[in-house]
């Protein structure tokens, strides 16, 4: 599918809403939007909603024989996923510029600032090591993809525990989560990704840009950083011009905006930690606000019931005996039966008979009531065969 | 309730006196459509019952394809009342348009739907072959649909029966174009809005409402076009009550 195509009146006027220095949402220059972070019931899923931008990331481990020039390291593989229920530009199967992008981007992020220590990954050196896959989905473009992604990331990491494994001297054993508890994986820093968004060939300049921003942008340019202000990478892309003052205000601008979403990534992790402890409910459907603007409300009510008894009985004892009812007829013929659970039917007796026959008789018991509708004739039609006997009624 | 959408007319249908379902019912598709007689009609003479969106003949009997809440306009009008943001094209419906690209002697417009439309350059009031009209690729254009159908591409004219534009054509220097669920612009439409009427108190300001969900503002300066915008996307989901206080309280705060 297409996507929306930007008409040039919307085009003139976010230019123009920049150059006062005004956003689409009411934003100021350098604020992110509102930050969720959620994580699901298994270790190492983690939701991230930037304003509604929405990504999902979700890590997952496995042993496997390392490469042979660093026999003792572990492996971890990233993979972004653009679904297309995100926005009708991406399609299924299809290797975009975009994707390509965000995907060595995130590599480089997280792989080439050796956040991860690989060799606490070693099982047997040589032989086993870990492989960890962090999966990134997104489900909703808003913009801004690639801080959305870094924060998932990392935060899933965070919040994985890998299987706990023994090795006694030749044998090695992998206990599942039931026998012992699972470890949390080494981090040493968190790097996080910032967006800035250039318009005017560098004039001016916009944190955490939405969509439509995006698109009217000249240049992107995404410091990594970590809460120690190291910065982790840094990349230009829109081929714009910048001064080095510039880039340094960014990098400032950075490294307040890094610390301030580490601290959230932490905070939600110690929140998720704590349900965890006491046994309180966790997970996405527990994080899910309850939007419901259909529900039906009524206030709470006393119900009178104390004459309840009372006045059960006489309606029982005024009402008339109730007729003697016959059970259905059952149809013993051969070759019929009943439909339902537990009923006759002589089907499993009777199946040479049943292959002679052309037809195969079928009676379907119905309730037939009064408020029988004159619509079209549904399936309460019986079927004769001309086996039938009729030696019920 | 708005009235522009198409109508399948059922002549001879024998109404059956059952009451099953009122107006003002929440109903689910695969439902079975009955409903009561209204008493003022005595004798049971074969009424000619129109069904609107949502309701979709099946042999005898009509069923519900949408779900949403139950509708009636006198003297025999039923339709589902159902929210989607999703627009498909109808015949006769105005739309806002985008132009994405000329080709021999049409446009090519996108309306939100799942085809791009066509509109002819001689579509326009006072357009002949040697006149053309200024259409730039990306401008927006009000127009209506002739023809929308799921057999064929859809078509687009900014002239009436007349040959006059009534308001149609390329507008939009200057404003700001977003997008609305296709209940609330059913709601902005009606004869009697009142979030039309509310917003009318805040401060003067030109819009334009398409029916396929998008709504173009332009206001004095950028401030009051945005507030306006973020007005309209929010109050979808609000009662009337809540969209009140919150227009009182945008306007004794603004500029």
């Amino acid at each position: 599918m297409r996507d929306t195509p930007l008409s040039n009146c919307e085009r003139d006027f976010l230019l123009k809403a920049i150059q006062e220095k005004k956003r689409l949402d009411g934003r100021q220059t350098y604020d992110y939007r509102s930050i969720k972070i959620s994580f699901g019931t298994d270790y190492g899923c983690c939701f991230v909603d930037l304003g509604k931008t929405r990504i999902m990331a979700q890590v997952s481990c496995e042993l496997i024989t390392p490469k042979e020039n660093r026999p003792n390291e572990g492996l971890i593989f990233f993979n972004i996923e653009l679904s297309p229920m995100a926005s009708p530009a991406f399609e299924m199967g299809r290797q975009s510029e975009l994707l390509v992008k965000l995907n060595r981007q995130l590599e480089r992020c997280l792989r080439n600032s050796k956040c991860i220590d690989t060799e606490s990954l070693c099982v047997v050196s040589g032989e086993k090591v870990w492989q960890i896959r962090v999966d990134v989905h997104l489900l909703n473009h808003d913009g801004n993809l690639m801080d959305a992604a870094s924060i998932a990331a990392i935060a899933a990491l965070c919040h994985f525990r890998r299987p706990d494994v023994g090795i006694q001297g030749e044998e090695v054993t992998v206990y599942s989560t039931e026998e012992r508890d699972p470890i949390p994986l080494s981090i040493y820093h968190m790097p996080i990704c910032v967006s800035f968004s250039f318009f005017q060939q560098g004039t001016y300049l916009l944190v955490d840009p939405c969509e439509r921003e995006e698109r009217v942008m000249d240049g992107l340019l995404m410091i990594a950083m970590n809460k120690h202000r190291e910065i982790c990478s840094i990349q230009s892309s829109g081929g714009i011009m910048l001064l080095k003052d510039q880039v340094l205000r960014c990098s400032k601008i950075a490294s307040v905006k890094v610390s301030e979403i580490t601290e959230l990534i932490n905070k939600a992790l110690e929140n998720d930690k704590k349900a965890r402890k006491t046994g309180g409910k966790f997970g996405f459907a527990e994080s899910l606000p309850q939007e419901r603007i259909t529900a039906l409300k009524t206030d709470v009510s006393p119900v009178e019931m104390s004459d309840v008894k009372e006045k059960a009985n006489e309606i029982v004892q005024r009402a008339e005996v109730p007729p003697q009812t016959v059970p259905s007829p059952v149809l013993t013929a051969p070759g019929t039966g009943q439909v339902g659970e537990g009923l006759e039917n002589s089907w499993g007796l009777k199946e040479e008979e049943e292959e002679e026959e052309e037809e195969e008789d079928e009676t379907v018991e119905l309730k037939m009531d009064e408020t029988d509708s004159p619509g079209p004739r549904s399936v309460c039609a019986v079927f004769h065969g001309h086996s039938w006997q009729d030696g019920t009624e | 309730m708005v009235c522009l959408f198409d109508c399948v007319i059922l002549s001879c249908f024998y109404v059956i006196i059952h009451l099953v379902y009122k107006v003002g019912d929440v109903l689910l598709p695969g439902d079975v459509f009955s409903f009561q007689m209204p008493e003022s009609i005595t004798d049971s003479k074969p009424e000619k019952v129109v069904c609107g969106p949502g309701l979709r003949r099946n042999g005898d009997e009509v069923l519900v394809c949408k779900s949403g809440i139950l509708r009636h306009k006198q003297p025999n009008l039923y339709w589902i009342d159902s929210q989607q943001r999703r627009y498909v094209p109808g015949k006769g419906e105005s739309v806002i348009g985008i132009i994405t690209s000329k080709s021999g002697d049409i446009f090519k417009v996108d309306v939100g739907g799942s085809e791009q439309a066509s509109l002819s350059y001689l579509a326009f009031e006072g357009a002949t072959k040697r006149n053309r009209p200024n259409v730039q690729v990306g401008d927006l254009v009000y127009s209506q649909f002739i023809i929308a159908n799921k057999d064929m591409e859809p078509e687009l004219v900014c002239i009436d029966s007349c040959g006059r534009a009534n308001g149609m054509g390329v507008f939009g220097a200057g404003g700001l174009l977003f997008k609305v669920s296709l209940g609330l612009v059913r709601r902005l439409l009606a004869p009697q809005s009142e979030i039309a009427k509310d917003l009318e108190k805040m401060f003067p300001f030109e819009i334009v409402v398409g029916m396929n969900g998008r709504v173009w503002v332009k206001s004095k300066t950028i401030q009051q076009t945005l507030i306006v915008a973020n007005l309209l996307e929010s109050c979808e989901n609000m009662t009337a009550q809540q969209r009140q206080t919150l227009f009182r309280r945008v306007a004794d705060g603004s500029i």
